[in-house]
Order: C-alpha cells, then structure tokens, then sequence
C-alpha cells in the first residue's frame, strides 16, 4: 500500500500543477519523494532556516509546506515555528512524519511524542492526525486551499481501511457505558481492545480544534461520562481540551499514550515501544476494563 | 491608513524626543537611524498607500530591539501619525519595545527576537522571485544578531540560491561579545555574497552602497559605527 508520506508527496505535487501558490521548503529529508520543481526547495540540513525560509514565502503571497522529520521540523525550530508563523500571523502548512516512534532503531533522536502538546502551547494552529494514508488526500487539498496554520502528523502507523475525512469526531460504535476516543492510527487497536466492551467509540483524525461537542454529545448519550482518551503521542495531550468538554458534567478521565515519566532507552520495533507503553491491544484492552468492565474490576 | 503629513530628516530629533523625552542624543546615538533613513527617504520602492502592493521592496527589521529610529523613520514618511509616538509602549499603544507588524502600519514583521529576519528575508525574496516579481529584499541585522546560528544556515542558503534582489544590511557597532576577526562582511563574502563595508554614518557612502549592481548573487552592507561616535 502506498505510505502516507507518499500520498502527501502525489497530492501536493498534483495541486501545484495548478495552484500556482503552493511551494515546497524541505531539509533532505523526502528530497527524493518530491520530483525537481522550481518550487521545491531543499534548503540543506537547516531546519531554522527552513521553518524561517517557509514564512518569507508566505510573506511573498505563496502558501508554503514545511516538511521533514518530526523532531526536526518541530522541537528543533519550535521558535521559528512560534515566532515565524504564529507571532507573524502567517498560513501554512507544516507536515511531519515519524510519528511518535515509527523507526524506533534510531532511538530517542527520532522520536517526538511531544510534537502535539507543543502545539498546543501555540494559538491557532489546526492539528491533524490521519490514520490511514486515503485520509491524507483530503487532508492535504483542505490544507493547502486555506489560509490558515496546520499541522498534518504522518506516521507509518494506520488502521486497515481508512474513514471519511470530517472536521470534527466520528462515531464508529456506539455503546452505553463511556466514550473511548482513538486518535488517527489508534483506531484499530481501541477497535480490537474494546471488542466485548459496551462503549461508544469516536474516531478523531482533527484533534486541534478540539470536537468538545461531539464529545460531550456522545458522553451525554452514555450512561457514564467516563471517558478513555487514546492518542499515538504524549499521554494526556488531549486531557486539557477534554476536561473542558466537560467541565459542567461529574466525569472521570484517563488518558492512555507515549508515557510521560521516562525515556525509553530501548529499540527493536514499533510494536515493541506500543506495548512498552500499554498503547498495544493488551494494554489498551486491560484500561478498558479497568474503567468500563465488570463492576468489581471497576470498583 | 496612509498620513498626510510628511517630513525630512530635520525633523527626526523632534519625532524622537516624542518617545524619549529630553534626553539630547539620543537620537543621533541610535545606530541604525541613517541606513534607516537613506532607506526610506532614497532607495526603496515604498510608500505608506501601498503597504500590501506585492511589488512593493520589502524592509524587514529584524534588529527589532531598540526600535524609536524605525519609528521616528515611519512617522516622517506618512506611515504612522507622530501623535502615536507619544503612546509609545503604553498599553494600548501599537508602538512596542519590539515592532509588531499586526498593530503598525508599514512594518513587514514583528521582530526582537534574534536571528528570525534574515531566514524570513531569504524566504521573501525566494517567494518574490518564484512569482516573478522584481520587488526587492532588504533586511537589517545587527552584528551581535549575526551570533545566531540561524543566520548562517540564511547566509550560506541566500549565497547558493543567488537571490539577486536580496540585501542584507549589518549595522555594525561591534557589539558581539566574540566578534568577526577579519570583517563582518568575509562571513558573507565565503558564501558567494557581494559585499561593502561602509561608514554607517555617511549617508552618501550608504546610499552608494545599497544602490550598486549586483547580478547573480545576494549584497551585504556592513555599516559600521564606531563606539561613542555621535552625529
């Protein structure tokens, strides 16, 4: 199947054809994804400068696509990212992939579960998180037809069939005890661990803004406001925003992703750093049961 | 919203003394006032109607600390009522210790941090030049700001990418703690950069500087001032 990285490369090449605003600012990394175009522009191993670089575009009139690795393009620059963007108040469209730890070999330097909750120390950034790379399509033309700022997370991680790209939570199952909320490539293991769980499961590929709506109709349609919140990056990212949600309603909340409390100094692969986490079926499954199972596990 | 009222570089001291009260010199200490002023008065292709014109120049302050120069500058050329300097840094005044181009008419970017301008200009005149625009780029830096490290990731970008219409103005008081041994302008210069060091005071030699030919390849004015020169 063809990588989320690749549709983004073919979707941004096939509206360039015709949008004669949208340009490219690369540091090495997918310089070989992007065929030569004058508005390709691989500025070297220099991600400030490329973050910088993307702004002066903007400033030019162009909608510009900032791309690399998530640590590079992200934390390294996160001033430029702040300042050049955001203070500037400029568009643009920044697209990352890695994901949380998609190449785990390469250990901690690879790595950015913290790429979304620096974000949201940011205004106005929309954040989104596709989990199947036929979501990334839409994602990519809404993105590069606005004006605005985005963050489009790409991973190697996806669920097996996609879903209709949709600004705010889907509702793939519906159920009376909670709310699980699977963020992007989450999907199919929230699907698997809440196989014999009476919860409602929403589908997020948007994830800033925040669907406080949907998550509040969804938990009002439930017996118990009790929602679990899955996410591929930094555990907890989304609690604020959730917590918010429901700040008028008696709720409980836990949140399940990348933890927070140690640097994994570990290799091996994906899977192996999912179940590290408790962010594989097992793990996922065993919070689930914890919060939505049998009244005694529950208690 | 353009002003009527325009002055000429006479009327600087008063602009300024609206901002900084009596304090008689400074504004002929401020370093950066006559590359400002040959700027605005002889060389770009701006004018206070024409803020969002795509062909208009383009001058980016990145040196936004210390910013009363620009202002006096934008209010002698119609950009800014010089009533507004007199809120400067209130609360509600547009006018802050850093420049913020969403509250000031005319000011390309909101700058004070260091070493964000001169990778913004190089995106500009990439941007200007991929839509075949003419417009030129100039951006001014300090050569304290040239500590930063993503002004040389710019430097070597800008050399290699040949921006022509770009200039890049180093208002040089040799205030880096570790300094340029051999001239500012020689960081530049390894990178394919035309330069010229000039007196940062004369503005003959100023104006010479910024208006000279420079095909294929970006230009870097290193305007010197000398510690306790005045005016």
């Amino acid at each position: 199947m063809t990588s989320m990285r690749q549709v983004f490369v073919d979707t941004v090449e096939d509206v360039m054809r015709h949008d004669p605003r949208v340009a490219v600012v690369l540091a090495e990394i997918s310089r070989d994804a992007f065929a030569p175009h004058e508005r390709v522009i691989n500025v070297g191993i220099r991600e400030q400068a490329m973050v910088g670089v993307g702004a002066g575009l903007a400033l030019s009139g162009l909608r510009p696509v900032v791309h690399t690795y998530a640590p590079f393009l992200v934390e390294r620059p996160f001033e430029q990212v702040k300042l050049d963007f955001g203070h500037q108040d400029l568009g643009g469209v920044l697209v990352s992939i890695g994901g949380s730890y998609d190449d785990p070999v390469w250990g901690r330097t690879h790595q950015a579960p913290g790429d979304v909750a620096l974000f949201d120390t940011l205004p106005g950034w929309t954040v989104r998180v596709p989990g199947h790379p036929e979501e990334v399509a839409p994602i990519v033309r809404d993105a590069l037809a606005r004006e605005d700022r985005l963050y489009i997370r790409l991973s190697l991680r996806q669920n097996a069939a996609p879903h209709p790209v949709v600004e705010g939570f889907t509702e793939v199952r519906r159920g009376a005890r909670g709310v699980v909320v699977a963020v992007g490539p989450m999907l199919d293991t929230v699907l698997e661990a809440t196989g014999d769980a009476d919860v409602t499961v929403l589908y997020a590929t948007t994830v800033r803004p925040f669907d406080a709506a949907g998550l509040r109709a969804a938990v009002d349609r439930a017996d118990r406001a009790d929602v679990l919140l899955v996410e591929p990056y930094l555990e907890g990212t989304s609690a604020h925003p959730a917590a918010e949600a429901l700040a008028d309603v008696p709720h409980r909340l836990r949140s399940l992703g990348v933890r927070r409390d140690a640097e994994l100094r570990a290799y091996g692969t994906a899977e192996d750093h999912d179940s590290a986490h408790d962010l594989d079926v097992l793990g996922v499954a065993a919070a689930v049961r914890r919060m939505f199972g049998h009244p005694v596990a529950a208690a | 919203m353009a002003v009527k009222e325009k002055s000429g570089f006479a009327e600087i001291p008063a602009l300024f003394r609206r901002m900084t009260g009596d304090e008689k010199h400074e504004w002929a200490a401020a370093s950066t006032l006559d590359v400002l002023w040959v700027l605005y008065d002889r060389v770009l292709d701006v004018s206070p109607d024409r803020v969002d014109d795509p062909d208009r120049d383009r001058f980016l302050l990145s040196k936004g600390h210390g910013p009363m120069a620009y202002y006096a500058v934008l209010a002698a050329k119609g950009y800014l009522e010089p009533s507004t300097l007199d809120t400067w840094t209130a609360w509600d005044s547009p006018l802050g210790q850093h420049p913020d181009r969403v509250l000031v008419n005319g000011v390309e970017i909101s700058s004070g941090s260091l070493g964000h301008g001169l990778p913004i200009a190089v995106g500009t005149a990439l941007g200007l030049r991929l839509q075949g625009r003419t417009a030129r780029t100039f951006v001014l830096v300090g050569d304290a700001e040239l500590d930063e490290g993503s002004n040389h990731e710019a430097i070597a970008l800008a050399g290699r990418l040949g921006l022509d219409r770009l200039v890049t103005v180093v208002v040089d008081n040799a205030s880096g703690t570790h300094g340029w041994p051999g001239g500012v302008a020689k960081r530049f210069e390894v990178e394919g950069w035309q330069s010229s060091t000039v007196d940062g005071r004369d503005q003959e030699a100023l104006h010479a500087a910024f208006t000279q030919e420079h095909p294929g390849r970006p230009l870097v004015v290193v305007a010197e001032i000398r510690e306790g020169e005045q005016r």
